[in-house]
């Protein structure tokens, strides 16, 4: 029952995306009026999460205006956050519920699409059993929302299956950073950056994808901080490197090892560190042992020299913070690349102490917040795990419910649109998540979208996932419910409620709720505002790790920001996490963890002999479903390009701007190639913000890491040829 | 602002565009906008550069304008053409060695940055410059700008005009002057010796 209601283009026509470039009234007249207020809020889009002051009149965002007090980022946004503001009263924007027959979208009143929500849920696990139905959360949603989707899921629904789209983001580093210090958070405030000697990036494009942090990594430069970029691609953060090293994609593993080996073979580590604050190291030493730099340099393509040299400055400075996210994290090794970093930074004693650290740069809004109370499949409120008996008597207790009552661990968001495909999940309800352009190996997710027999989204704009949907139902913009996010650093922020929701859009939050009652499980859910919602979170939170229960509204208004862990009201928050070298592990401990080189899950041949990466560019956040609709922001990179380096070029008889077939195991889409030296000859990259026959991701394989369930994104082989025809 | 400096630093420069999607949003030209944004060279690096109006000392713009359009502020900054004055003959176009003036067609007027007149006026900085999340385009104390690697210049030499203009371009150290001569890029053999 889930294939699309229409042609796309019909759906495009009546749904978008329409690309809107100016403010509700027009630049010339009605937006020229005066604000009735600004509203101290933070964008809605990636982890930095800016803080903004939105320009409010007639319940709509018509402006902005820079909040140049917030600390973070003092002012500066990128262009999303600039272009956020023309959401408000966007033309695509849903404003009733749509129910679909079998040719069409049609609008529907709220009880009859809640009702019929409900009623599907039910008779499909009375068919199918419980855990017949899935739940997709999002990590753009509120920390409340997060924490109600965790709970709806296991309370109202009923069922295991439940996960996030921060399984595509954040979690090779979350799995990591339990392993070595008992908690998945930044151990840094982004104050510390500037503060260090050396600073060594790995894997991430903060130019594009994290753009405030730049303003972090200049400030350090001009501290005299050497910088050490590693990346395929010479991206305008690399283009600044003292040291560039153009690491061959999935092989980041084996340069994180040559380098211990080296610091290691000198006997440059921080003995004293190690001794008296470390467990695991012995085994560590050993298992680096074999990768002297001549053996790095054949796999990863960074000259020796480099290797030691990197090695070198690292171990001899003060102070050194290694930063990391995507580049790193997709990978199907992805928890032992950044388990890699730790070790070095172990190993060296960078740790505990201000301008030292390793950090996570987290993608997503709230990647952080989303991740800390409940939608994981695994996971509890507070970053309990949800095996642990003690945590479910808690969280049990808060929720008023026997803790067997609460189902154990599900499928990950992967897994579960591969339970889909099988036919063993029949029906998936979903928020805050476009799987059909951020999950790997597209045209599979379209395949299993397309076998649901009851498909339910929650959302603001019809993305191409929700174009299967059976019912939609017209939720709320970020700024449209108050809540709590937490920012890249581990900072929790608040977001105000500029607007109510427009037309006969709901709230996130009630329409949850008001699900749960038709569910008969409302009892459960009585929530009339986020703040009831963040009281109660307070509770489940308590005594976990990320312990929310001292934070409130107005003291993170009274702080701009209050870093968890905060157990109590007069508690003051945890800006830098380990200080003294003193682990979330109950003997405090620091882990080192073993590491086991394997090769990527979808290598290169003879056939497929190149190497497809993938990522983002700057004026476009994940899948699209907000960006792709703003004018401006569509302007600076309208659709997705082909980065070939000459050399590589030549040998195919491309020219830049020649459409080109790429072409994987699974299938095979046409770009127009951008030839350029900024990317390494045997590599290709492709930004994967868009759908159907643009959409990087129907090339991308499906493997996943073994413990942290994160795809291999940054890693494919394809085969190159000019296509036939050309425009 | 008093004491404030404009400074381009197009080493810092992501090519995010922030800048010039901002810009747009200023009060005296909504919708458009006025910052310089370039790829260098796209097929040899990921290098950009934005920025804004130089705000000459002594602008050339004005000085070729027939219609005695162009003023400078008691501030230093070269305003957008006078609307009553401005034949929109696009001299200024031509003439600026910066290629910063633009016509704009539906409003028959020459328009460029006025370093966010409306906001540098009541104390808030202009608009680009505020959101740069590199700074690329900062406008600070020179006390502080004094902290970066790089040093502000703010000479520049077009063959025989030289140029000093009120924002800074930030160098690497060590460099006097930026020169921009134009037959040092030309292609020797086809127009020969006779420019020299």
């Amino acid at each position: 029952m889930a294939k699309l209601a229409a042609s796309p283009e019909e759906l495009r026509k009546r749904f978008g995306p329409h690309l809107q470039y100016a403010p509700p009234g027009g630049w010339a007249d009605e937006s020229r009026n005066p604000a009735e207020k600004l509203v101290k809020t933070h964008c809605c889009f990636c982890g930095q999460q800016c803080g903004i002051q939105l320009k409010v009149r007639d319940n709509r965002v018509i402006g902005f205006e820079p909040w140049e007090e917030f600390p973070f980022n003092r002012g500066k946004l990128c262009p999303k956050g600039v272009k956020r503001y023309l959401q408000s009263g966007h033309p695509d924007r849903l404003l009733d519920p749509l129910l679909r027959d079998a040719t069409d979208f049609r609008k529907a009143a709220w009880d009859e699409a809640l009702d019929f929500t409900a009623r599907r849920i039910r008779e499909i696990q009375q068919q199918y059993g419980n855990d017949a139905v899935a739940m997709y959360g999002g990590a753009s949603l509120t920390t409340e929302k997060s924490y109600l989707v965790g709970k709806f899921a296991r309370l109202a629904i009923g069922t295991r299956h439940v996960d996030y789209n921060g399984r595509l983001c954040m979690v090779s580093a979350g799995v990591a950073y339990k392993l070595a210090f008992g908690v998945d958070r930044s151990p840094i405030p982004w104050s510390d950056i500037p503060k260090a000697d050396v600073l060594f990036i790995i894997g991430s494009n903060i130019g594009d994808c994290s753009p405030i942090t730049t303003d972090y990594v200049w400030r350090c430069r001009d501290r005299g901080g050497k910088l050490i970029v590693a990346d395929p691609r010479l991206n305008p953060i690399s283009r600044n490197a003292d040291l560039f090293l153009p690491v061959r994609p999935g092989t980041d593993l084996a340069l994180l090892k040559g380098m211990l080996h080296v610091i290691l073979r000198d006997g440059l580590e921080d003995k004293q560190f190690i001794a008296e604050h470390t467990t695991g190291f012995d085994a560590v030493k050993e298992s680096v042992a074999a990768w002297d730099p001549q053996r790095v340099a054949a796999i990863t393509g960074v000259p020796p020299e480099n290797i030691e040299k990197a090695a070198y400055w690292i171990a001899e400075a003060e102070r050194a913070i290694a930063l990391h996210a995507r580049g790193l994290e997709h990978q199907s090794k992805g928890v032992e690349n950044c388990l890699a970093v730790i070790n070095i930074v172990l190993a060296t004693g960078h740790i505990g102490r201000d301008g030292c650290g390793a950090a996570m740069i987290t993608g997503q809004g709230n990647g952080q917040g989303g991740r800390e109370h409940g939608q994981k499949c695994d996971q509890l409120p507070g970053q309990r795990q949800l095996t642990d008996p003690a945590a479910r008597e808690h969280v049990a207790k808060v929720w008023g419910i026997a803790p067997d009552e609460l189902p154990q661990p599900g499928l990950t968001a992967a897994e579960i649109m591969e339970a889909i495909h099988r036919g063993e999940i029949k029906a998936l309800l979903c928020m805050c998540f476009n799987p059909l352009i951020s999950l790997p190996d597209a045209n599979y997710t379209r395949e299993a979208l397309e076998k649901l027999e009851f498909f339910g989204v929650i959302d603001f704009f019809l993305s191409e996932t929700a174009q299967h949907a059976d019912v939609v139902l017209a939720g709320s913009l970020q700024e449209e419910e108050e809540g709590l996010t937490c920012n890249v650093e581990g900072r929790v922020i608040h977001i105000q409620k500029a607007t109510d929701p427009p037309g006969n859009a709901r709230t996130d939050t009630s329409i949850l709720c008001e699900l749960a009652r038709r569910l008969d499980r409302g009892k459960y859910f009585p929530f009339e505002t986020s703040r009831q919602v963040l009281d109660e979170l307070r509770e489940a939170s308590r005594g976990g790790h990320a312990d929310y229960y001292g934070i409130t509204y107005e003291r993170v208004d009274e702080q701009m920001g209050l870093f968890w862990p905060c157990p109590s009201l007069d508690h003051p928050g945890t800006p830098r996490l380990f200080e003294g070298g003193v682990s979330f592990h109950e003997d405090g401990k620091c882990r080192f963890n073993v590491t086991e080189w394997r090769e990527s899950g979808d290598p290169i041949d003879d056939e497929f002999p190149v190497y497809l990466t993938t990522g983002r560019v700057v004026s476009q956040y994940l899948s699209g479903t907000q960006t792709r609709r703003l004018g401006g922001l569509v302007d600076i990179y309208p659709e997705p390009k082909l980065e070939i380096h000459p050399q590589l070029a030549v040998r195919y008889g491309i020219a830049d701007g020649d459409l080109v077939t790429i072409t994987t195991r699974r299938a095979e889409i046409t770009l127009a190639a951008l030839v350029t030296k900024t990317i390494r000859p045997d590599t290709v990259f492709i930004p994967y913000h868009w759908p159907g026959n643009k959409s990087a991701n129907r090339l991308t394989h499906r493997t996943l890491d073994p413990r942290s369930k994160i795809p291999e994104f940054k890693v494919s082989a394809c085969k190159l040829r000019k296509a036939e025809a050309q425009v | 602002m008093f004491g404030y400096e404009f400074y381009v630093d197009p080493s810092r420069c992501i090519g995010c565009q922030s800048c010039v999607e901002a810009c747009e949003e200023c009060e005296t030209h909504r919708g458009v906008s006025m910052i310089n944004f370039d790829y260098l060279d796209r097929h040899e690096m990921a290098g950009t550069a934005a920025y804004v109006c130089w705000h000459c000392e002594e602008p050339t713009c004005a000085m070729v304008c027939p219609a005695d359009a162009i003023k400078v502020g008691e501030d230093g900054v070269v305003r957008s053409a006078l609307k009553p004055r401005c034949i929109a003959c696009s001299n200024c176009v031509l003439a600026c060695p910066f290629g910063i003036p633009k016509v704009i067609p539906e409003y028959e007027q020459m328009m460029k940055c006025d370093m966010c007149y409306d906001r540098t006026s009541v104390g808030k900085r202009p608009m680009c410059a505020t959101v740069c999340p590199s700074q690329a385009l900062s406008y600070v104390k020179p006390e502080e700008i004094a902290r970066r690697r790089e040093e502000p210049e703010n000479v520049f030499v077009f063959g025989n005009q030289s140029v000093k203009t009120r924002v800074n371009m930030m160098m690497p150290p060590g460099t006097d002057a930026v020169s921009i001569d134009v037959v040092d890029y030309m292609w020797e053999g086809h127009l020969g010796q006779a420019w020299k």
